[in-house]
Order: C-alpha cells, then structure tokens, then sequence
C-alpha cells in the first residue's frame, strides 16, 4: 500500500512586506525585498506556497562596536569605524542584500549623537548602498522618539522597515512611519499576546497590518530559544488558521541574541574543552539562525559573514528540496 | 463559529414591507449592518406572508448581490424557492433547509451538488419533532447516509438538531447540546452543525440572556456555525469571549476588537 502524505490545508496568509522602493516607485533602491507572504509553515512547500526566501540583513552600527568579541572584529576590520564602509563593505564582499542599520551612538550613553546627525548618517546610507534600509533606534524610549522621526523622514520614500516600536511607546514612530511611507518593527518580549495588542494598537493609528513585522524577541540557543520558537510557532499557526492581527513576518534579531552568549564569546584559553571560539560563535549564531527559519523567521538580522553563509546555504538547500517537503 | 446573519426574514415587518414595495435600500442597509456586525453569511426568507416567494426571494438575492458577495443561505421549506435562489445566486450558497425526508433529500442534494452549494439538513422529518437524543441522531444519520449515497461531501453539510424553546421543551435542551457533540461523529469526515439560535428564547422572558446563554454552552460542545442576530453586540461578545476560552483565538487586551478586525 501506498502511503499519502498527510497535507494539512490553511485559509489563512503571512501578510507581504515590501521593504525598499525602486526607482520607478519614488525611491532608489536597485532592489527591493519581499518579507513574509507565507500559506503554510516553514518549508512545507506541498502545503501551501511560500513565495518569499527569507532574507538576511547585516547589522551595521553607526559607532564603532566595541563590545563585540575580536572573531566578529576580524571579520569586517577597519570599515567598523566608519558605517559607510562598514555597509559598503557588506553589500560589495558579502552581497548583503539588506543592511540593517542599528543607531547605537544616539544612545544618551553611548555617544549621544543628535538626532540631525543621525538623519544625515542615514541619506548618506542610502547614497553609499542601493539595497533597502531597516533601520533601529538606540532602545532608549525618550531618545527614539526624537530620532527615529528625524531618520524616517531623511528617508521619506525609500520604503524602510524602521523599529522597533513597543507597547507602551509606540504612537510617534507609527505616526512618523505612516507619514513617510515606511513599515514598522513591533516588538513585544517573547509574549504572543502582546505581540497581538501591539499590532492592534498600531493598526488603529491607520497604518495598514501589511505594513508591520512582528519583533517577537528571541533567545539564542540555550537562552530561551525553544521558548521564542514556541511563540512564533502559535503565532504563525493562529496567523495560518485566519488571524490577520497576527499575519505579519517575523524579524529576529539573531546577531545580538547569539554574540551575547558566553558559549559563543569567551576564549579557548578560559574553556579549553569548549574549543575555539571563532568557529564556536560562528556555529552558536548559525545554529540559532536555523532553527527560528524553522520557527517562521522572514528576516533575520545577523552578524558573522561565515555564519551568514551558512544560514544562506541551509535556505538554498531548503528552497532547493521543494518537491520533496 | 460560521455566522448566519438572520434579520433579511420576511417575518420581520420592516422587511416583508420592504419586499412588498421593493425597497432595495432597506434590505441592503440590513445586508451591510449584518456583516459590519461579523456575519459570515446571510440567510435571506421572504417570510409567511409572501404569496410570490419564488420571484421574492429572487428580488432578495438580487438587492443583496447588489452590495456584497457574501455567501446567501436560501431559506424555504419549498425546494421550487430554492431553486429560483439558486438560479439568480452568483454568490456562494447554502440552501436552508432540507429535512430527514427522502422525497426532500431528493431533490435538494441534487440541487446542491448542482449549484456548488453547502446544505442545512434538519433532524425532523414530516413524522414531527424529535422528541429524544436517539430520534435527533437517527435522523441525522438519514440525512448523512443520503448525501452519501449522493455523491455529497459531509464537510458540506451543516445538521441542525432543532432548537425547542426553553419555556416548551426545557428538558430536551441539554440533549440538544450533546447531540451536537454526537452529531459529529456520524461520519468521517464529519458534518458540520449549525443551529436557529433565536428559537431557544421564542415566547421567554430575558430573550437575549438566554440566548447568549445557550450559544455559549453550544460553542462549548463544538458547535460550527449559528444563524443569529449579528446586531446584539452582547450576544456576538459572549460568543467571541467563548471561542478565547476554547483557544479558538489568541487573548489580547482589545480581543473584541480584534475579533472584529479580522
């Protein structure tokens, strides 16, 4: 006897978010990226179709990162002094395809830079790389309301995926966001429930549901992954089963999650039996990477161009069996 | 729960004057009020009154298709105003109602395998009302064994037990709940099942309490879709707060809101 495969069927849709505008479009972008647009789980093609790969960002900073851990530092050298050649940098040897630029510097302790300064860094982004933008605040509320606005509107058009808006501070930059044509990151921490509220909250201030990523915060491996994937895995299930208000893509924020492990940071000479720690952090951010597009990740903001490659290959590898899952 | 708007009913005496005068804008407003309030589907009955219910309900359809393409349930005891539904429907249809009788069965699951259409089987047939749970699901799975044999889905199907008011038959509602559960076992894959919520208040005091009442205790024993009326918020609350407790939908704060969103 022949045995059928047990295919389950959905209504429901991942909502499409477009981030960067072409020319033709009023940006000037040479490429735009489509998030999300999902009728089934993670790579089971034969229940429904997913027409968008997921897509990696690099994390740019506009200051010079200097808590990352020296296998990081190596990997991109000198251009981290300077955002320009840093993204410049991603996009020509890496071929990223999306830079995430992170305003770390306008954090009032980190640097302080005004929000004018920021906006300015962000037209010169957008002259120095042709792929679209998203783009963060520093995390510090009353700051990100001044300088989240002053950068939506330096890149009025470009069609942006700019964040992260929360709860209990998320009208400014909806407003901003709304005004200049761009989408928005909502955060929520690891809580389905609030990612639900937040994306309604937004929604009532008139920006359309296709214009928001979810942010469901995560864990990396062996720091609450498994819970992060089991709240993007209800998340998507109700978003499959017909819940628009919860029918967005996902963005993870893998980089910062997995370079903040001590198993991917500290050095052989402290954990000998651990191995070296270049390869090891690598395979910490590529192995939590693989398992939140296994969890529904649209886009994925990373670090390491060897963990980046990775993850590139497993999603070629995946999209390249569709006949088969 | 799949919701059958139920207020396009010539019973009404706004609407059987509108169809008395077709006066198009009435039943429109109606169609579009229903559906802004989380109707799925309308059920459109020209009502007792009507003595041309086959060019009424004609009439209805029409008007409504006007305004939107939500799925119409056709709603006559007579297969031949059924028919004329189905012949002016472009939208998707169900036909409200067949009963357990042969004769009936005959001719409308033809008619709904014909025209694409989902069905509403009642558990009477012309012997009378049920009066148990045994009679309800025996006649139940007359109706099932006919579609069946028919070459019509069960998944197409919605059984209705027949909902008795509270003040005629209060010992046969708790049956009714759980032969909604039983109903689904009939077959695999099951028929859905669907009630005429209003019925189980019809003559009773506190009307809307029961009925919500009532919709949520059925929602509790996996009931699929209720013809009701949209418009009473706080029935359609309860019965959204009863699908949160089933982890039918994900809690949030504005989950009313929400709900109404989607």
């Amino acid at each position: 006897m022949k045995n059928e495969a047990i295919l389950e069927k959905w209504s429901g849709k991942v909502a499409t978010v477009t981030i960067g505008a072409l020319k033709q479009e009023g940006g000037s972008r040479r490429s735009v990226i489509k998030a999300g647009g999902e009728e089934a789980l993670p790579f089971l093609f034969r229940e429904g179709s997913i027409a968008n790969k997921p897509v990696i960002a690099f994390e740019v900073w506009d200051i010079y990162p200097s808590d990352w851990p020296s296998c990081l530092l190596g990997a991109y050298g000198d251009a981290l002094k300077d955002p320009l050649r840093w993204a410049k940098k991603c996009t020509e040897e890496y071929g990223a395809q999306l830079i995430c630029l992170k305003l770390q510097g306008a954090h009032p302790d980190l640097g302080n830079k005004k929000p004018e300064d920021s906006a300015s860094l962000v037209k010169e982004m957008l002259k120095t790389v042709d792929v679209p933008l998203v783009i963060l605040g520093c995390g510090d509320d009353a700051k990100d309301n001044a300088l989240l606005p002053a950068c939506s509107e330096a890149a009025k058009g470009e069609r942006c995926l700019i964040g992260d808006a929360l709860q209990d501070n998320y009208k400014t930059l909806a407003a901003a966001v709304l005004a200049d044509g761009h989408s928005i990151i909502a955060e929520s921490p690891i809580d389905v429930n609030i990612a639900k509220q937040l994306n309604i909250l937004i929604s009532d201030m008139n920006l359309p549901l296709e214009r928001i990523v979810i942010n469901p915060t995560i864990g990396a491996l062996g720091y609450g992954l498994e819970y992060a994937y089991s709240i993007m895995e209800r998340a998507r299930l109700a978003a499959l089963a017909g819940d628009k208000t919860l029918a967005m893509p996902f963005i993870c924020f893998v980089g910062q999650e997995s370079w903040r492990a001590k198993e991917a940071r500290v050095s052989m000479a402290e954990f000998p039996a651990w191995g070296q720690e270049g390869p090891r952090g690598i395979g910490w951010e590529a192995v939590t990477a693989a398992a939140l597009l296994q969890a529904g990740a649209d886009l994925l903001v990373m670090r390491h161009p060897e963990a980046i490659g990775k993850i590139r290959n497993y999603i070629e590898r995946l999209f390249g069996r569709q006949g088969c899952l | 729960m799949f919701i059958i708007g139920e207020l396009i009913n010539g019973m009404y005496a706004n609407v059987a004057r509108a169809i008395k005068a077709k006066d198009k804008s009435l039943v429109q407003a109606c169609a579009l009020e229903q559906l802004k309030a989380g109707a799925d589907a309308l059920d459109v009955n020209c009502g007792p009154a009507s003595r041309q219910p086959a060019s009424d309900i004609r009439w209805l359809v029409e008007t409504i298709q006007e305004v939107t393409d939500a799925p119409l349930a056709l709603d006559s005891s007579k297969p031949e105003v059924i028919l004329s539904g189905l012949e002016s429907s472009r939208n998707k249809v169900i036909i409200n109602s067949t009963t357990a009788d042969k004769e009936k069965l005959d001719k409308l699951v033809p008619l709904a395998k014909k025209y694409n259409a989902k069905l509403i089987g009642l558990a009477i047939s012309s012997k009378g009302i049920p009066q148990s749970k045994d009679q309800r699901l025996e006649l139940a799975a007359e109706i099932v064994a006919s579609c069946a044999e028919q070459g019509f889905s069960a998944e197409d199907l919605y059984l209705d037990p027949i909902i008795m008011p509270i003040n005629v038959a209060q010992s046969q509602l708790r049956q009714i709940l759980e032969v909604i559960r039983e109903f689904k076992i009939i077959s695999e894959p099951s028929p859905k099942t669907v009630i005429g919520l209003s019925n189980v208040s019809q003559g009773a005091s506190r009307r809307g309490l029961i009925n919500r009442t009532f919709l949520v205790m059925a929602t509790a024993f996996g009931l699929d879709a209720a013809i009701l009326d949209p418009k009473d918020k706080e029935l359609m609350d309860a019965l959204i707060s009863a699908e949160l407790v089933l982890n039918k939908q994900i809690y949030c704060d504005s989950y009313l809101d929400a709900y109404r969103k989607k």
